[in-house]
């Protein structure tokens, strides 16, 4: 059978042409975004004074008039920040009250997690689907390099601190939500009533109350209420009710996403013979959390800074650890520099997320390529 | 497959009921298919065509009566269900391509998961179908890149893959432009002449006078009329459907 095509002749079409001139490239470029209209033009004038207004005051402030060096308050005379602490405080802000000589191990910790996160994050890299056996070991390897233990020197929890500890909580809370919020989504939209019901209640109790009021009970009615035996380590408490609470808000964004997966494509799975679990898994799962990904990256970077909630129980984080240094005699007076200084911190991690669920979903688009 | 079974009908349906809540869809329907039988199903809209071939696959449930396909009863037991439903395939009005593989991973996902075959296998069977449906050049591409024509082929070829028995079709080309409604009727048109048992339910009917074995006319749930297409066109015998075809037909 043949194939219905049209056939044109190239001299019946009309020869292309060149765009018009100053319209395309760079030029073309500013005309049509910065100074398409009157409005447009007055905007752009405007933004760039406030530019000019702004960005040198805080560009002096923080390098050109700072101060660098010296052990107290007193050294920093300028009209800038004053940084002179960073070098002396850096250690406490990093590692918390991990001992000194042991901090490389958070560094082997922190560095391992770019070989195990890659082959997650990206895909056509070496070693392929095999890259992935090093993914799934690194949280017990973590664990165990961070604890000590097996000839390591062991390390216990209440010495974790600083933005390590803001890492590994939100780490932790990172890995363990996704999953766990994968099945509550499922199984709130579950057939069976009793399942459906238990799903529906973590959810809601975990949304309907403050996370602050989560870790109060995780921190001091727990050990009250659980048999002396169940003493549990008080960080791991707090990764679990985090991430309980990620869980929830991550279950509501993946079942937003898996109503908006059209029945055909269950009932193409299902008349094709995958069971329940395959269609999930190959067909139905791929399509909703791609659709979820800007809600899922959403929740991770508010729990991600929901790591500092942490300071209403008394632990060191780096923002607890900020508040001490402010309050230190020697240092007083620092608030602005120490809180910009933490706010870096946070603002790389998260914005890095967020750059990050934007490749992705470039990625997984496969309706342009 | 088996010699048992193999003279056998390959689908009967004796007595089957449906409700759709107090919606009393499907009423005593009785339908017996031989093997390489390619039976058309028309009827007006709501009149349980789509239910009547969906109930064949488990899509959706019989209250009463029995299905029986190739040997396997439907029932509740979800190993009948898997065991019809690897047997039977189904081509969708909206095509339901999985829009986040490639044409050729549509095609190998079911052999290699329920089937169990290996990839390279399954991805030799799948470029033999996307042949056949006249589309091998199309394999890595995206469904969201194709036309409907090119889309309901390739949903053709993928269930083709899973080596069925049986293909249902619901309204294949009721969703389709009408120049590509020709590319699909071609291909059914040739799916039909390798001897594939086929029900098909649409309103084409001059593909149902082409390569119909049997014309089943359909209303309220019930078979009015089931006729070879050459009764059932020139001395249709209810009213019911002589009104019917008079419609479709002046269209």
């Amino acid at each position: 059978m043949t194939e219905t095509v049209f056939h044109r002749s190239k001299a019946d079409l009309l020869p292309e042409r060149p765009p018009p001139p100053g319209t395309a490239g760079a030029v073309g470029w500013v005309r049509e975004n910065l100074f398409s209209s009157w409005t447009n033009s007055a905007l752009t004038i405007l933004s760039l004074y406030l530019l000019w207004l702004v960005v040198p005051g805080v560009f002096g402030w923080a390098f050109l008039d700072a101060g660098f060096a010296g052990t107290d308050r007193t050294a920093c005379e300028g009209a800038g920040a004053c940084w002179a602490w960073v070098d002396q405080r850096i250690g406490q802000f990093l590692y918390g009250f991990y001992p000194r000589e042991q901090t490389w191990r958070v560094d082997l910790a922190l560095l391992l997690l770019v070989p195990a996160a890659a082959p997650i994050l990206f895909d056509k890299l070496p070693f392929g689907r095999k890259a992935l056996w090093f993914s799934l070991a690194y949280p017990f390897l973590a664990v165990l390099i961070l604890l000590g233990g097996f000839g390591l020197e062991e390390v216990p929890t209440d010495k974790f601190g600083g933005f390590m500890l803001n890492i590994t909580i939100g780490l932790a809370g990172i890995i363990v939500s996704l999953p766990f919020g994968i099945l509550l989504a499922l199984g709130r939209r579950s057939q069976m009533p009793v399942l459906r019901l238990i799903c529906i209640g973590f959810i809601e109790a975990f949304r309907g109350i403050p996370l602050v009021t989560f870790m109060f009970t995780a921190a001091l009615l727990l050990p009250l209420f659980l048999p002396s035996h169940f003493n549990w380590d008080l960080v791991l408490r707090v990764i679990v009710v985090v991430t309980f609470y990620a869980a929830a808000y991550i279950a509501e964004v993946i079942r937003g996403g898996l109503q908006a997966i059209p029945r055909g494509q269950y009932e193409a799975a299902q008349a094709l013979g995958l069971g329940y679990w395959q269609s999930m898994r190959l067909v139905i799962l791929p399509q909703a959390l791609k659709i979820s990904i800007p809600g899922i990256v959403n929740t991770f970077i508010a729990l991600f800074k929901d790591t500092t909630l942490v300071i209403v129980i008394g632990l060191f984080d780096i923002l607890n650890i900020g508040n001490q240094m402010v309050a230190n005699p020697d240092w007083l007076g620092l608030g602005l520099e120490t809180y910009v200084f933490i706010s870096v911190f946070f603002f790389v991690i998260c914005f890095s997320m967020s750059r990050y669920s934007m490749h992705l979903e470039r990625r997984l688009d496969t309706t342009r390529r | 497959m088996q010699d048992q079974t193999a003279a056998g009908p390959i689908i009967e349906i004796k007595g089957v009921n449906k409700w759709f809540g107090d919606y009393h869809a499907l009423r005593d329907i009785n339908l017996t298919v031989a093997r390489q039988e390619r039976i058309v199903i028309c009827g007006p809209s709501g009149s349980g065509k789509s239910t009547l071939i969906r109930t064949i696959n488990r899509l959706e449930e019989h209250q009463e009566g029995s299905i029986i396909v190739d040997g396997v009863e439907l029932t509740h037991d979800l190993k009948n269900i898997d065991a019809v439903r690897r047997e039977v395939g189904m081509v969708f009005q909206s095509f339901n391509l999985f829009p986040h593989l490639t044409v050729l991973q549509n095609c190998t996902l079911a052999p290699i998961w329920v089937r169990r075959l290996p990839k390279a296998e399954a991805e030799a069977t799948a470029m033999e179908y996307l042949e056949r449906v006249r589309i091998p050049e199309q394999a890595n591409k995206y469904p969201g890149q194709l036309s409907g024509g090119q889309q309901q082929r390739v949903a053709i070829a993928r269930s083709l893959c899973m080596r069925p028995n049986v293909m249902l079709f619901d309204e294949p080309t009721s969703a389709l432009d009408p120049e590509m409604i020709k590319e699909v009727l071609e291909v059914m048109v040739d799916l039909a002449e390798s001897g594939m048992t086929m029900l098909v339910v649409t309103h084409e009917m001059g593909f149902a006078s082409q390569v119909a074995d049997r014309v089943i006319f359909m209303d309220a749930g019930q078979i009015v009329e089931s006729n070879t297409p050459d009764e059932f066109f020139n001395r249709p015998q209810s009213d019911r459907t002589r009104l019917f075809l008079s419609q479709v037909i002046s269209q």
